[in-house]
């Protein structure tokens, strides 16, 4: 099964893992500067040194998924989805809580999230489901595979709560369903059930929110009301970018997050601090990685030998987007303030590993363009 | 497997979206980074830079003497970073500061409103022990910080407090002049007397320190600091031997006390009593001791000196003598005889000793306080002539001390009675004015200048707070002849110290004292002030300068309802004079050893 082939390495997607890894070095100096102690002689987290070592793991497991061919991920796709949904039915019943909500899964030596690792089995699943479709995508089988593999681990996670994630999950859904084309009329179906429930729309989901997650919601929409609750999150963010006005302050110049004035500086508001740093001009550079590797899983999708691999490389790429694009959106002050990590930079070891082995995936497929079934 | 066309368009079209999000983001950078970065930037230096103000220590109020007045002394507030009210235990911070936990809550809610950094304060004035505890258990509540201010001890508590004054904080008008502008907010500020006076001299320039502090608002280092210079130290003309010796001489009477040395207008002592603790005000005061402060009958805020106006009563008597003289209406040596009063019409004027003095001049007429001889005089001289002699002397100005608003007392003559009441003025009244009763109204402060100008040959200097340090010009000289002025002060010597003279009770063995006294009627009664109730009784004066040949202190003692001047005023000059006698003695003895 594992040869090293010449071809495997001629063809081996350097520039997706160079980016990821190049984000991963930023995100971990962007740590650094973010924890460290606004005190000349004062202590210094290990979150960075954490950070290192699952770097290192991720690393070794990016490899481990690039060494196997990635048809084996479809052979396997059922039995990842249901050790997934095993995961997270074993954090709703002894899950740890943290920041009010119970995410994490203790392991001893560490604690990890089952939903950043079980988001990676769900694209994998709904990329085999989808390649085993014909044709576009009909009501009947949207609704099938709807109810069949989203709405289950959605509503688990939404029960966390973890509603960031489970908006997420379905965005994900979505999106990589719409890489099969809809039928004209479930288009209009989405667009008229979008409509008709507008108004319903926002009293069921305000009904069904926990306080701190309508406090985020009323924050997002007028931060100004409540300065020192969650409002503050959203304006200390604004700040701290704000501030890094066009070349920024300079690497480990920063004051925002290591003189505490920006909560969640090292997991969720590391945008801010890398901001804050590097100013508009570091800022759009780190864009353009994510935008460069967001690309890159997108011209896979079309390079694929197989529609699996088409499927799953957009998924990936999709989820990726996502990810950024609401973490980023949210520093900005323009996305609600939902706890959702910014792939390869934010401090977090699942989240590092999952992206990482998604990146694997996305390598492997590429390397792999050439290849034909055996 | 080759993908078809279709898939590949799809891609395309999910690129396009992804690049639109791109740029959404990045013009949202562009716009916080580039459009509103320098607001931004100043946003995250307020948030981590805080200036604090350092006040100077104040200069030292120092008596002629050098003796020190004042001190200054600490005070300890507590304040807490309002940003970190999550992490801190509410009800436990009201305990241990002794305060009422709803009344905090509400404090740093309103609080919250305005600031999110600055501190602020949730106790004042503690004492070292309760900031002891407090310090003691500090860690339990991040945030919390004990600040120290400046502020005075008044040595010598309600004595001088008049002139001295006290410190407090800035009141809102002041804290938005331009004039406070560099002192720190919570800092205190002269409010009353000298301390308000010259409060630029005293306060110095306020330091600052650019401080960098994390969100819990812990200082993280100093960035920028610039040390207060100490306030300049002032000497004051005044002799606390002298104020202190005349306010315990006053016991609980009230009234006033103004010293002024004759050759230089330095003020020596201001009384006003009963006085007050200008301790309470340096310490923040209370709303309870303010009330009380305020509410007292007896006025202790007032400032007699300047701020009450009295009849002067036979005091007076030396400013009919003067004129009289100057005017040629009687001479040394032409004679009066006082049968006990005299008739007007249908009143009759009673002298005040009803047996009458016999036939007296002038000296005696001024020893014995004789009030038919001076009935006489102004019947001589007419009211204008009086009242011109009047403010020749200084009466019916201010001093422009600027310390308090004063009274400009008065002087009446026909104009103004013309004008004020729209009537002629009658002969009777005259009669009045002559012995300094009726409409003639003056301060203690007057009074002792008026004096002061006898005693020192005509010559009226501008009163001064401070210790002066070259010998000062006086501003003018009276119009009055040489030969007068002595004799009047002849019979001010004699006053104290010739037989049957009213100010016996002044004579010194240390030094010669001359003096006049005073029993001014409060109302139209002539009766002995023993049987009558304390508000109708006579107010008592008694003004004097020593020594007799080079003046150096002349004053002026006001006792309200205190009854005959020369028993209870005369005795608090003597004190007074010889209060500073004996000061001068003992540094002139210390200068030779």
């Amino acid at each position: 099964m594992i040869k090293i082939d010449r071809r495997l390495i001629r063809n081996f997607d350097w520039i997706t893992l160079s980016l990821v890894i190049l984000l991963s070095v930023t995100g971990i100096m962007t740590i650094y500067s973010a924890t460290r102690s606004p005190l000349p002689d004062g202590d210094m987290p290990s979150y960075y040194i954490r950070q290192v070592y699952w770097l290192l793991v991720s690393i070794i497991a990016l490899i481990g998924v690039v060494s196997f061919d990635y048809i084996w991920l479809k052979r396997f796709s059922y039995l990842f989805y249901g050790a997934g949904i095993v995961l997270l039915l074993l954090v709703l019943f002894m899950g740890k809580t943290g920041m009010g909500a119970q995410r994490w899964l203790n392991l001893g030596i560490f604690s990890f999230q089952p939903s950043e690792v079980f988001r990676l089995f769900f694209v994998i699943t709904l990329s085999r489901y989808l390649s085993d479709m014909q044709g576009r995508v009909g009501l009947v089988s949207l609704l099938k595979v709807f109810f069949l593999l989203a709405f289950v681990p959605a509503a688990m996670v939404m029960k966390q709560p973890d509603l960031g994630t489970a908006v997420i999950l379905l965005m994900v859904f979505f999106s990589i369903i719409s890489t099969k084309g809809f039928q004209k009329k479930v288009i209009a179906l989405i667009l008229l059930i979008g409509l008709v429930s507008i108004p319903f729309l926002g009293n069921i989901v305000w009904e069904g929110l926990k306080d701190y997650q309508k406090n985020r919601l009323v924050a997002f929409l007028e931060p100004d009301i409540d300065p020192a609750g969650i409002g503050y999150h959203i304006n200390q963010s604004k700040v701290a970018i704000g501030s890094g006005q066009v070349v920024g302050k300079g690497y480990l110049k920063g004051t925002q997050g290591p003189f505490r004035f920006l909560p969640e500086k090292h997991t969720d508001f590391i945008f801010a601090v890398f901001a804050e740093e590097w100013g508009f001009m570091g800022s759009v550079v780190l864009l353009f990685l994510y935008l460069a590797l967001i690309f890159r899983g997108l011209d896979t999708a079309r390079k694929a030998k197989d529609e699996f691999g088409s499927i799953l490389a957009t998924g990936i790429s999709f989820m990726f987007t996502i990810y950024f694009f609401i973490n980023v959106g949210m520093t900005l002050g323009i996305m609600p303030v939902v706890g959702v990590p910014l792939p390869f930079m934010s401090y977090g070891g699942t989240s590092l590993l999952a992206n990482f082995i998604a990146a694997g995936i996305l390598i492997n497929i590429r390397t792999r363009r050439f290849e034909l079934f055996y | 497997m080759p993908i078809n066309g279709n898939f590949s368009d799809k891609v395309l079209i999910a690129g396009y979206v992804i690049l639109a999000f791109f740029f959404i983001l990045t013009i949202r950078l562009w716009q916080l980074q580039i459009l509103q970065g320098n607001e931004y930037r100043k946003l995250s230096e307020e948030n981590r830079l805080r200036v604090v103000r350092v006040a100077a220590p104040r200069g030292i109020i120092y008596d002629r003497n050098g003796v020190p007045l004042v001190k200054n002394t600490p005070y300890y507030s507590v304040s807490i970073n309002p940003h970190v009210r999550e992490h801190a235990d509410l009800p436990a911070l009201a305990e241990l500061l002794k305060i009422d936990r709803n009344s905090l809550a509400e404090k740093i809610a309103e609080h919250q409103k305005r600031s999110l950094y600055e501190p602020l304060r949730v106790k004042e004035g503690l004492s070292i022990k309760e900031i002891a505890l407090i310090e003691a258990r500090r860690s339990d509540f991040p945030g919390l910080s004990i600040d120290v201010d400046v502020t005075r001890d008044y040595l010598f508590g309600s004595v001088g407090a008049h002139l001295i004054g006290y410190l407090g904080k800035p009141n809102e008008s002041q804290a938005r002049s331009p004039d406070f502008r560099d002192v720190p907010a919570d800092a205190f500020i002269g409010q009353w007397g000298i301390e308000r006076l010259y409060d630029k001299q005293l306060r110095g320039m306020p330091g600052a320190r650019v401080i960098e502090v994390d969100a819990l608002g812990r200082e993280l280092r100093l960035l920028k600091g610039k040390p207060p210079s100490r306030g300049d130290d002032v000497w004051l003309a005044m002799d606390i031997n002298v104020q202190k010796e005349a306010e315990e001489s006053f016991g609980n009477k009230t009234g006033a006390m103004v010293a002024i040395k004759p050759d230089s207008g330095e003020l020596l002592a201001l009384v006003s009593k009963p006085s007050f603790d200008p301790n309470l005000f340096a310490r923040g005061i209370k709303g309870k001791q303010w009330e009380e402060l305020n509410n007292n009958t007896k006025r202790p805020l007032l400032n007699r000196a300047l701020q009450s106006q009295y009849p002067p009563g036979s005091v007076f008597k030396i400013v009919t003598a003067i004129a009289a003289l100057e005017e040629g209406a009687v001479d040394e040596h032409s004679k009066v005889t006082c049968n006990g009063g005299i008739a007007y019409g249908r009143w009759r004027f009673g002298c005040w000793r009803k047996t009458g003095h016999g036939t007296v001049s002038l000296h005696r007429a001024l020893v014995e306080s004789c009030d038919v001889y001076f009935y006489d005089a102004g019947k001589k001289l007419g009211i204008d002539k009086i009242a011109a002699y009047a403010r020749e002397l200084g009466l019916e100005k201010e001093t422009e001390l600027g310390m308090v608003k004063e009274r400009r007392g008065l002087i009446p003559d026909t104009k103004w009675k013309e004008e004020k009441r729209n009537q002629p003025w009658y002969l009777g009244e005259t009669f009045n004015a002559a012995i300094g009763q009726g409409y003639v109204a003056v301060t203690p402060f007057q009074m002792a200048q008026l004096t002061s100008a006898v005693a020192n040959g005509g010559y009226i200097y501008r009163p001064s707070l401070l210790r002066a340090a070259n010998k000062p010009e006086p501003e003018e000289k009276i119009k009055i002849k040489q030969e007068n002025l002595e004799a009047v002060k002849k019979a001010l010597f004699g006053v104290v110290n010739e037989n049957g003279g009213t100010g016996w009770s002044a004579k010194s063995s240390l030094v010669n004292i001359s003096g006049k006294t005073g029993t001014a009627q409060v109302v139209g009664i002539r009766k002995d002030s023993k049987y009558l109730p304390e508000m109708h009784r006579d107010h008592a004066w008694f003004v004097a300068f020593a020594p007799y040949d080079m003046p150096e202190i002349a004053l002026s003692v006001m006792v309200e309802h205190g009854g005959h001047g020369g028993a209870t005023a005369a005795p608090i000059a003597k004190k007074a004079i010889e209060a500073y006698m004996k000061g001068k003695q003992n540094s002139r003895a210390e200068a030779q050893q």
